[in-house]
């Protein structure tokens, strides 16, 4: 079998993993445009931040491809996909045929046609290169401004931060990290990088980058300030990278269209990661869902589909855990209901800078925020997968004890000793 | 009354080069001697609250912690001695009567402790246990007059025997006075060892009855948990009268040790004191426990043999005797060093007799009227150790109960403290947290280890004697000697002295 | 393969599970005082006694086939070994972002209060070989190292 992987991160190398499970014999072909051992992207802000040094950026081991007997073309731009002919078209003019396809293309940052976007000085911030490049051009004092208060701009503004820059946040929504975070968590948040120097413009955005020979000086907001800048990082979103799929027969939304199988429309293609459109079983519709362990879980599946085994991915959630500075936080799902069908159980402590709110739809967790009270939220995680019925003790779910002490015995019995339990125990 | 006079028993000393503030003794301590100080982060210790249980220096990982006795002087004083004046200051306190837990802990004299054992030299050849076979099973109950054979059958029926692989039986303790987690150890092992344990009168737990061919049931004055079913679980019944620690005195479950399992199995209602009388009440003479032996033989199909438990009091022996003529097929005599869930001090320390003494007098009594083949006779109340056993055989006994040691065996450090229900080790206790501190398949291990330690040196003891079998020790007071003893006491042990 | 699995019903709630854990991933493994008293940061267990007595158990990595963590670690720090099924998580390459919290089931990964900022799981002393030291230190057996089925 001949498989090809376009993509060399998380979802990429789950299938590598995914096919290695079931077929050891298989040629694998893996392109990436960038030249790098296969490096993980969430570490970027980690790196600029100096928390991650470069030989720590590496997904997997550098004998991987090796190991896992995977031809790996880096630094290899593919044109172009020909359906018919299951070939795909390398920059070069090379033709390479394949049985089985993955897109695993990731996404690519948001960049809105505003003046001065070419400007020196303005930067996005997804890949390695990206933040290599910023990196290179900080000083103590430099002025940034950054475009985004969600997950990729804070993140980048902590390192920024961290490096001496002084930093300004510009933000089209109410409230920092409005995806994850209800306006309740977002205040705290905002709130402890303030403190940190941090300046927030909320409900606004960036009408124009100002420059002067060439390079940014500053920005022009919607209601008229200005603020002077050297540096101005983008980080207003990620759209799923689908240009091969695109004038192909493919189907393609906002992202590649793809079953439980993590199959497209087309038979031999899969698609994985953060340019899989996949069903979001809590929204009950395909989303895009653009984190890594939705790409990876993705990316395996769709590897031992590929080689032939039928792993189905009944489809994810949203959930993501981050922090800034010393303010961790852990969420999922759906934390900012809008409907009846809803409840919300809150517990805040803003002196702790603790927050914790569950979301709840037909007595199953659907949903939830812990901010600065993050040790053991996988547990609520777990039962928003599998789906439980928290009914029974979900006055306990916000206890800073909470654990599979509250469960009933037989759940947690059962789950405890899964594998090795006969029969119920007394 | 703000001010107690009362001091503290115990020391507690916490070496602090090696305490690493882990806080296992705080949470092991039910009488929560050791607290965490949250604002110095480190534990400390309430000397007042420490019944030298011993729990947190087995679990300290770092033996940083001793117990020792609180080295508080009275002035110096024969008389008043410093027990006496703290019982004073209790009393003075509470206006009630002391309360206490296991056997009698005076200094009285210890029999076991003045004879000797015989062993062979030259004229007689000992045996060595490893090389040749040894005989420890025992038979209680009554025996025929004399064994009538045809065509190699016996010509009456055999009266219905307790089989024993060793002399050794656990003695009454009900549930309620102990754990389920406790008799669930001793019930295990008694079936691992080929022995029995006895219910007490706590009846018998759902859990229980597979262990039903290990268990001795009792009949006593409250007949908690007495129905038919009872009554055939079990191979034997016994009748209790009285025990050892507490002659004429009856029985007090208090209500907050009746839980639910422990009310349904001695059947009262949950939270109400489960209180036996002093006597029975249809009891007041021989020919009334007549009638209870026999009732409970009828009611069983006279399969089953019937036992007299009584303690060791002034005239035993013809109480013993009236019990044999009574029907009972075993008598179980408890000496006055027994132990208990909960008795008044005072009659723990002061009444009754030592169980050597009252062994030695109804074993000689019963022979002396003819009758001793009618009833085997079980003894405890301070058997400490196999050469006690050794010695009670050749004494006349047929098997002893051992109480005291099987709950060391599980873990009891003899504190003293079992009517407070707070025992540490999870045994004199129906808590459900300290409960679970004593895991049955633990226990179960450690009763059988110590019936087969004992196993083992009563063999040592008999092969030395050059006997090879348990029933020729039986009553045979010729191996034994008496060191220290008056004429009297010798007389009465029917022993020779040291050197005769 | 064999696990530790907690019989709930015999759990003292002494936590020595604890206590004995954090000295064996500690910078003095055979020695507990140094362990508590020398090192500077206070050493971090590796399982987790759940109690609200009268129940109590200890809960720690269940090593799950399918491990959700290896699956999410953005560092490609947390791995599960082929060979005996241990899943590990490499200190060196671990940056806390604590992903493994998030997708836990169990709530069996805990940041490391030791400063590293690392998140630190049973590792089923799979260094030291033989018997976790969980299981050897249980006063009361209610730990059980197996791979047999249990229950009646």
């Amino acid at each position: 079998m001949d498989y090809v992987i376009v993509g060399n991160s998380a979802a990429g190398i789950g299938a590598v993993e995914g096919i290695r499970s079931l077929d050891k014999a298989g040629r694998i072909t893996l392109f990436s445009d960038e030249p790098y051992h296969t490096y993980s992207r969430p570490l970027i802000s980690y790196y600029l931040f100096g928390k991650v040094t470069e030989d720590k950026m590496y997904y997997r081991p550098p004998d991987f491809y090796e190991r896992l007997d995977v031809t790996a073309r880096l630094g290899t731009r593919v044109n172009s996909l020909s359906t018919a002919e299951k070939e795909l078209v390398l920059e070069s003019g090379e033709k390479v045929g394949f049985e089985r396809l993955l897109l695993a293309t990731g996404g690519k940052p948001i960049v809105p046609p505003m003046p001065g976007r070419d400007l020196e000085g303005v930067f996005t911030f997804l890949k390695w290169d990206d933040v290599k490049a910023l990196e290179k051009t900080l000083y103590p004092g430099v002025r940034t401004v950054v475009i985004g208060a969600g997950l990729i701009g804070l993140k980048a503004t902590e390192a920024l931060c961290h490096r001496g820059a002084e930093v300004a946040v510009v933000e089209l929504a109410n409230r920092v990290l409005s995806a994850i975070l209800d306006e309740g968590a977002a205040g705290l948040v905002q709130e402890s990088l303030a403190e940190r120097g941090v300046r927030f413009f909320l409900e606004n955005t960036v009408a124009e980058i100002l420059g002067a020979d060439g390079r940014v000086k500053g920005v022009r907001l919607q209601d008229g300030t200005e603020l002077p800048c050297e540096r101005l990082v983008i980080a207003i979103g990620v759209s799923p990278n689908t240009s091969l799929a695109q004038g192909t027969e493919v189907a393609v939304n906002r992202g590649i269209l793809v079953d439980e199988f993590l199959a497209t429309n087309v038979a031999g293609i899969f698609a994985a990661g953060d340019v899989a459109e996949g069903y979001d079983f809590l929204f009950r519709q395909r989303r895009v869902l653009p984190i890594l362990p939705n790409a990876y879980k993705q990316g395996f599946s769709a590897g031992v589909n590929m080689a032939g085994g039928t792993e189905s991915h009944r489809g994810g959630f949203a959930m993501n855990s981050i922090g800034f500075f010393d303010l961790p936080m852990i969420t999922a799902g759906i934390v900012k209901p809008e409907s009846s069908e809803f409840r919300e159980l809150i517990h805040t402590d803003a002196a702790k800078r603790v927050y914790k709110k569950i979301v709840l739809r037909e007595g199953k967790i659907v949903g939830f925020i812990a901010l600065n009270a993050i040790d053991r939220a996988g547990i609520l995680t777990g039962l928003m997968e599998k789906e439980i019925d928290v009914t029974p003790f979900q006055e306990h779910l916000l206890r800073e004890n909470f654990g599979y002490l509250h469960f009933p015995k037989e759940y947690r019995q059962q789950e405890l000793w899964k594998g090795v339990l006969k029969r119920e125990r007394a | 009354m703000t001010l107690s006079l009362s001091t503290p028993d115990f020391l507690i000393e916490r070496n602090r080069d090696r305490c690493i503030n882990c806080r296992v003794c705080v949470r092991q301590c039910a009488n929560e001697a050791h607290i965490w100080d949250e604002e110095e982060q480190r534990v400390k210790s309430d000397d007042a609250l420490c019944v030298d249980c011993q729990r947190c220096v087995t679990l300290c990982p770092t033996h940083a912690l001793t117990i020792r006795k609180y080295p508080l002087e009275f002035r110096e004083n024969a008389n008043w001695s410093a027990n006496a004046i703290k019982a004073i200051y209790k009393q003075a306190e509470s206006g009630g009567i002391l309360l206490t837990g296991m056997g009698n802990d005076q200094p009285y004299p210890i029999f076991w402790d003045h004879l000797l054992l015989n062993a062979s030299q030259v004229t007689n050849p000992s045996i060595d246990p490893l090389r040749e076979p040894m005989e420890l099973k025992t038979f209680l109950g009554r025996k025929p007059e004399k064994l009538m054979m045809r065509d190699g059958k016996l010509v009456e029926d055999m009266p219905p025997q307790l089989e024993l692989e060793v002399p050794i039986m656990f003695s009454a303790m009900s549930y309620g006075s102990i754990s389920l987690n406790a008799i669930k150890s001793l019930a295990a092992a008694a079936e691992k060892t080929g022995i029995m344990y006895n219910t007490g009168e706590g009846g018998l737990h759902k859990d229980l009855y597979k262990y039903g061919k290990n268990t001795i049931v009792q009949v006593a004055s409250g007949r908690f948990g007495v129905h038919p079913q009872y009554l055939e679980a079990g191979a034997a019944i016994e009748i209790k009268i009285g025990q050892g620690a507490k002659p004429g005195i009856g029985g007090h479950l208090p209500g907050e040790k009746v839980g639910l399992e422990v009310s349904q199995t001695r059947m009262i209602p949950e939270g109400t004191d489960a209180i036996s009388p002093a006597p029975h009440h249809d009891i007041y003479s021989i020919e009334d426990l007549r009638q209870l032996i026999y009732s409970l033989k009828e009611a069983t199909q006279y399969r089953k043999p019937v036992g007299v438990k009584i303690a060791a009091v002034h005239n035993i022996a013809a109480i013993a005797s009236g019990i044999a003529r009574a029907g009972a097929d075993i008598i179980a005599i408890d000496g006055f060093r027994g132990g208990t869930g909960a008795a008044p001090l005072r009659t723990r320390d002061n009444v009754g007799l030592p169980i050597e003494l009252a062994l030695a007098a109804v074993d000689s009594r019963l022979r002396e009227e003819g009758i001793r083949n009618q009833v085997s006779l079980v003894i405890g109340g301070s058997i400490r150790n196999s050469a006690d056993i050794v010695k009670a055989i050749a004494l006349g006994a047929d098997a002893v109960y051992i109480g005291t040691a099987a709950l060391i065996s599980l873990g009891c450090h003899l504190c003293q403290k079992c009517n407070t229900g707070k025992c540490n080790w999870g045994i004199a206790t129906q808590n459900p947290q300290l409960v679970k501190r004593l895991n049955p398949e633990i226990g179960a291990e450690r009763a059988a280890n110590l019936i087969s330690a004992w196993e083992h040196e009563i063999k040592e003891l008999l092969g030395g004697m050059g006997i090879n079998a348990i029933e020729s020790l039986r009553g045979n007071r010729l191996m034994l000697r008496g060191i220290g003893l008056s004429d009297r006491e010798l007389s009465i042990l029917g022993v020779m002295a040291a050197g005769e | 393969m064999k696990r530790v699995y907690a019989r709930e019903e015999f759990c003292a709630g002494c936590k020595l599970c604890e206590v004995h854990c954090a000295v064996a991933h500690s910078e003095y493994p055979d020695d507990i005082i140094k362990a508590f008293l020398k090192q500077k940061v206070k050493p971090t267990p590796r399982v987790l006694v759940e109690e609200n007595q009268p129940i109590s158990f200890a809960l720690q990595c269940r090593h799950c086939d399918d491990a959700p963590c290896t699956k999410a670690c953005i560092s490609g720090a947390m791995q599960k070994d082929p060979l005996t099924g241990v899943v590990i998580n490499d200190e060196s390459r671990c940056v806390g972002c604590w992903t493994c919290i998030l997708v836990c089931p169990f709530g069996a990964v805990q940041r490391d209060a030791g400063g590293h900022k690392v998140a630190s799981k049973c590792d089923l002393c799979s260094t030291n070989g033989g018997l976790p030291v969980c299981v050897q230190n249980c006063p009361n057996d209610a730990l059980v190292f197996t791979d047999e089925l249990w229950g009646r």
